[in-house]
């Protein structure tokens, strides 16, 4: 997978003129609440469009504002796993996690439905309605919702942070094994240094909305501290 | 149980019939213009707002006069109605449920508009990345989640049909058989000398009907609601 990112835009007092590129594995990116992170995974998925901007994803064109190309969100298959979850409350957990596959070109199939259930430990939820389950328990039928819609890019915006310390670590040992069996790349927005020592391998960084800096997490740990430690 | 005469019986099922039609028909617009209205920012959309309010601010007799000079056989749309289509409106039953319609359209468009800007988009932009397209987000997250607001705006509408009496009366005229409804019924008979007993027992008649609407609309209501948030 390679995915080229560039937008310019203005939103109030806020101007982000960001570019990265990633070609895989868990790309992080890091910056305190504010600095634009959201914005631009909410362009990379479609959902908000910049005054100027071009998004790439393996040769396909999703956004090019200066040839007047912009894909609507549901075409290119980009999953998303939203901060607060965003599950249907009018549907329960079987159908959330279902609802994606009404609209995939191809049958994922009962055995990688079985495979994502198993993976995010949601064998005992399936029945139940989303306002019966916990934090932890919401955000692992976003995140299998996202993956069983069989996307090509998975991004998560901050899937940890409406939760408690204890939630937390519930669900981190899932992340791990999504990203370590689920073979799909990811783009991880997040401000908690730990959270992305554990889980990236490549680390953006953004500071009001502009890219100062990225590389692999190892390098990148000294740059992230000092951020974390401003806030 | 009181008797009721031939003449009775007929305005009731005249007025049911009245009412249940210009329900059913005015659903879709209304569904269709409260959407517009709650999501949609155009130039004429405050003309667009105003046009819809405006049978409820006006004095029934006006809106049922200007239907009968739109809509009589000599009318600009009613004629043309009568030389394509062979429809005439004008003191017709079918006149009356148009009446009946466009009087209770402002109440059901309130009501839908009013669930539809309830509802979080974030929910919309995620059956997006999950591959639907922008029919599909309305017909299967947006439309269930609004479902108790337009059940509320039809039975609002289909009780101002209940009830109509000026504009119908204006356009239609009150012609036993075919456009005396249960309102102007019991008007004629508190303009006849001895009317008073049958003008008190249809006045009985209504009170049940609304009653039994009300009723009607708790129950699906609260049903509607149930099943939303059990999920």
């Amino acid at each position: 997978m390679t995915l080229n990112v560039e937008a310019r835009t203005r939103l109030g007092a806020f101007s982000l003129d960001a570019g990265f590129a990633t070609e895989g594995g868990v790309t992080a990116i890091f910056g305190r609440s504010g600095s634009g992170k959201t914005t631009l995974i909410n362009i990379i998925a479609g959902l908000v469009r910049p005054e100027h901007g071009r998004v790439v994803l393996d040769k396909e064109v999703l956004l090019d504002t200066a040839r007047g190309i912009d894909m609507p969100a549901y075409r290119p298959r980009i999953g998303y796993g939203f901060q607060e979850g965003r599950l249907f409350p009018h549907l329960n957990v079987r159908q959330n996690l279902l609802y994606g596959r009404w609209f995939a070109a191809d049958d994922i199939g009962q055995e990688s439905f079985d495979a994502v259930v198993e993976m995010l430990a949601l064998g005992a939820l399936l029945k139940r309605g989303t306002a019966k389950l916990s934090g932890g328990e919401k955000q692992r039928v976003a995140i299998g919702r996202a993956l069983l819609a069989s996307p090509r890019l998975l991004l998560m915006d901050e899937p940890l942070s409406s939760l408690d310390h204890q939630r937390k670590l519930e669900v981190v040992p899932y992340l791990e094994r999504l990203r370590d069996q689920a073979d799909v790349p990811i783009i991880y927005v997040s401000h908690s240094v730990p959270e992305v020592a554990r889980l990236a391998t490549t680390v953006v960084l953004i500071e009001d909305g502009k890219i100062v800096a990225s590389g692999p997490t190892s390098q990148m740990m000294k740059r992230m501290t000092v951020i974390e430690n401003q806030i | 149980m009181p008797t009721l005469t031939p003449e009775e019986l007929d305005a009731i099922r005249l007025s049911l019939r009245v009412a249940v039609v210009a329900t059913i028909f005015s659903l879709p617009f209304g569904i269709a213009v409260a959407y517009v209205l709650a999501r949609c920012r155009f130039p004429g959309r405050f003309l667009l707002n105003a046009l819809v309010l405006l049978p409820l601010i006006l004095p029934p007799v006006v809106t049922g006069y200007v239907l009968l000079r739109l809509f009589g056989t000599k009318g600009p749309i009613g004629h043309w109605l009568t030389e394509a289509l062979g429809i005439v409106l004008a003191f017709r039953w079918t006149g009356a449920a148009l009446a009946c319609a466009i009087m209770g359209f402002p109440l059901m468009v309130r009501a839908i508009q009013l669930t539809i800007e309830a509802v979080d988009i974030g929910l919309e932009q995620a059956a997006a990345t999950l591959g639907a397209s922008r029919f599909w987000v309305f017909a299967t997250v947006t439309l269930p989640l609004i479902l108790p607001g337009i059940i509320a705006g039809a039975i609002l509408a289909f009780a101002r049909a209940m009830g109509e009496f000026g504009a119908t009366i204006t356009f239609v005229s009150n012609i036993p058989g075919e456009t005396q409804t249960l309102p102007t019924l019991i008007y004629t008979f508190t303009q006849v000398p001895g009317g008073d007993a049958s003008a008190l027992k249809l006045t009985l008649i209504s009170i049940v009907i609304a009653f039994a609407a009300i009723f009607a609309s708790e129950a699906v209501a609260r049903a509607v609601s149930r099943r939303v948030r059990s999920q």
